[in-house]
């Protein structure tokens, strides 16, 4: 019998694996030092348990030198830093960055507001895949550009992007290039040197770490990233960002990292394993089922479906006592819009409605995902027995050729 | 989202789902909502020869709200004249099912669907006028 509720929302956050727990516990507790005392032994195990975990980071995306690496309280923290302080600190340079549509909402936002500040921002399209177009990007590229802004995978439809193409182009064109990689970080292999990554963003809580703690890479050779500070104080972390440092967070960020490296490749072999066990049950059990997104640039426990003629939040009112998805977007999904990634795609507004995000990992089995299946066709069978356009499409009537009387 | 207990009630139990035949010249049939805004009602009645509605069936794509929204609306209307069934307002729906304000617009969208319904009928009995605004969207059918 499998226990309930199962989760299934890991792109939304992870459980702590409880190996970065026991880690973290120690300075939780006794080691409680300030990291920037720097006069007796409290701060020293401190400064070393610190240290410790900037290394595990800078290993898992192989970054030249640990301290390559600024900690922050999270992805949002470190995309905000990363735009914000290149944008001010080579604003004689350019006033020019280039994003894309389906960013997330802390690099769109971020964006808003420097255009509000005067910089322009290019926001590129993708397509039907979800993947940006490079020759768009190169054309997009003028010599007032001074960022690009890429996110490594994305967070609704896992769709990972050519990351190291960017960073040749970036690099050919002497453009500073980021990269949230919030939700690609520990799922798949990540190499800054070889990727030609310059900034690079990413999340405790989403690897199996705690919440309120996350990293930023800020290359220091060819080229050297300086950035201006965003918050005021101290000067930790090389002057880039102020505030004692959160040592039992960085202590889980670091056991995390330590922890995907070694086992990521074994990890991600059984995640795709078991999101492709989820599809092929979910197609077999279904007709008229969606993947939104391409299937082979993707993580390999993401799964993004669009299930037609049924309403996503209907459908999880069936099973979400029992099971933990996403409809649309975790963090647009209290405003009844469908989500401006699906709709960045091309995905009609109709079948927007109707997705639902999977996100397998590291605590999910076999059994819970013949469960979810088993659910999920069942329910998804109910509301299309009650849904008109279901009934529609089944006597033939082209729902798109319909005069809809719009509220 | 927490769902009050009666809308839950109206989505795992949902009473009168189904079809009328839309052609029988006693079946008046509403259609409204659109795909791309994630709601669509259809709801139909069978009226009688005294003006009672004796008999009324949905479908519904949309949240548990719309759905229980519709149900709800099925139920009430049956057993009503024309008349008393364009009587029932959006917010008598919102009240008994205790719906937040984000999820109004179904009730809204419940006493539409009454009202084009009742519209599809009176225009097949060639009768067109007399429910007013907010009718006359049968042509989905």
């Amino acid at each position: 019998m499998v226990k309930l509720p199962i989760y299934m929302d890991y792109h939304a956050t992870t459980p702590i694996d409880p190996r970065v727990l026991d880690a973290m516990m120690p300075s939780l507790t006794n080691e409680f030092g300030n990291a920037a005392s720097r006069n007796h032994s409290f701060g020293w195990k401190a400064e070393q348990a610190v240290e410790a975990g900037r290394g595990k980071i800078a290993e898992l995306i192989c970054a030249e030198d640990p301290k390559e690496i600024i900690f922050t309280s999270g992805a949002t923290e470190s995309n905000n830093l990363a735009l914000k302080g290149v944008a001010e600190m080579y604003r004689e340079k350019g006033d020019h960055i280039i994003t894309m549509v389906i960013e997330h909402k802390a690099v769109l936002d971020t964006c808003k507001t420097l255009e509000r500040q005067g910089f322009r921002v290019t926001y590129l399209p993708v397509n039907r895949d979800g993947l940006i177009d490079l020759k768009e990007l190169q054309g997009a590229i003028t010599d007032k550009t001074i960022l690009i802004s890429i996110m490594t995978a994305n967070n609704e439809i896992g769709v990972i992007q050519e990351i190291g193409e960017i960073g040749k182009i970036a690099k050919q064109k002497g453009v500073i290039f980021h990269t949230d990689a919030s939700q690609a970080a520990g799922k798949i292999d990540i190499d800054v040197r070889n990727l030609g990554v310059d900034l690079l963003s990413l999340s405790g809580h989403k690897m199996y770490g705690p919440k309120g703690v996350g990293a930023l890479y800020v290359r220091k050779k060819n080229p050297r990233v300086r950035l201006a500070s965003q918050m005021d104080g101290g000067g930790h972390e090389r002057g880039m960002r102020s505030g004692t440092l959160n040592v039992p967070g960085i202590v889980g960020l670091g056991k995390a990292c330590e922890i995907a490296r070694s086992e990521m490749k074994e990890e991600s072999k059984r995640l795709f394993s078991l999101r492709e066990r989820l599809r092929e049950g979910l197609s077999k059990e279904l007709d008229e089922i969606y993947v939104n997104g391409s299937l082979a640039k993707r993580l390999p426990n993401n799964l993004n479906i669009s299930f037609a003629y049924v309403e996503g939040e209907s459908l999880l009112m069936g099973i979400n006592e029992e099971i933990a998805v996403s409809s649309g977007s975790a963090c647009t999904s209290a405003t009844l819009e469908p989500s401006y990634v699906l709709k960045a795609l091309g995905v009609g507004e109709d079948l927007a409605h109707t997705s639902i995000r999977f996100g397998l990992g590291r605590f999910n089995t076999e059994e819970e995902v013949d469960y979810v299946t088993k659910r999920i066709a069942e329910t998804v069978k109910r509301l299309r027995s009650l849904s008109p356009l279901y009934e529609m499409a089944k006597e033939g009537v082209d729902i798109k050729n319909v005069q809809w009387k719009k509220e | 989202m927490a769902y009050s207990d009666k809308v839950k009630d109206h989505y795992d139990n949902p009473r009168n789902v189904g079809s009328l035949p839309k052609e029988d010249p006693a079946v008046g049939t509403g259609m409204v909502g659109a795909p791309e805004c994630g709601d669509v009602m259809k709801l139909q009645i069978k009226v009688n020869d005294q003006g009672v509605i004796e008999d009324a069936k949905f479908k519904t794509f949309g949240c548990g709200s719309a759905i229980a929204s519709s149900s709800l609306a099925t139920e009430w209307v049956k057993g009503k004249t024309l008349e008393e069934a364009l009587k029932i307002k959006n917010i008598d729906i919102v009240q008994e099912l205790n719906l937040p304000p984000i999820k109004i617009h179904c009730s809204v969208l419940a006493e539409d669907a009454i009202r084009a319904a009742i519209a599809d009928y009176y225009k097949k009995k060639g009768n067109v006028g007399s429910v007013g605004e907010g009718s006359g969207s049968g042509k989905n059918a």
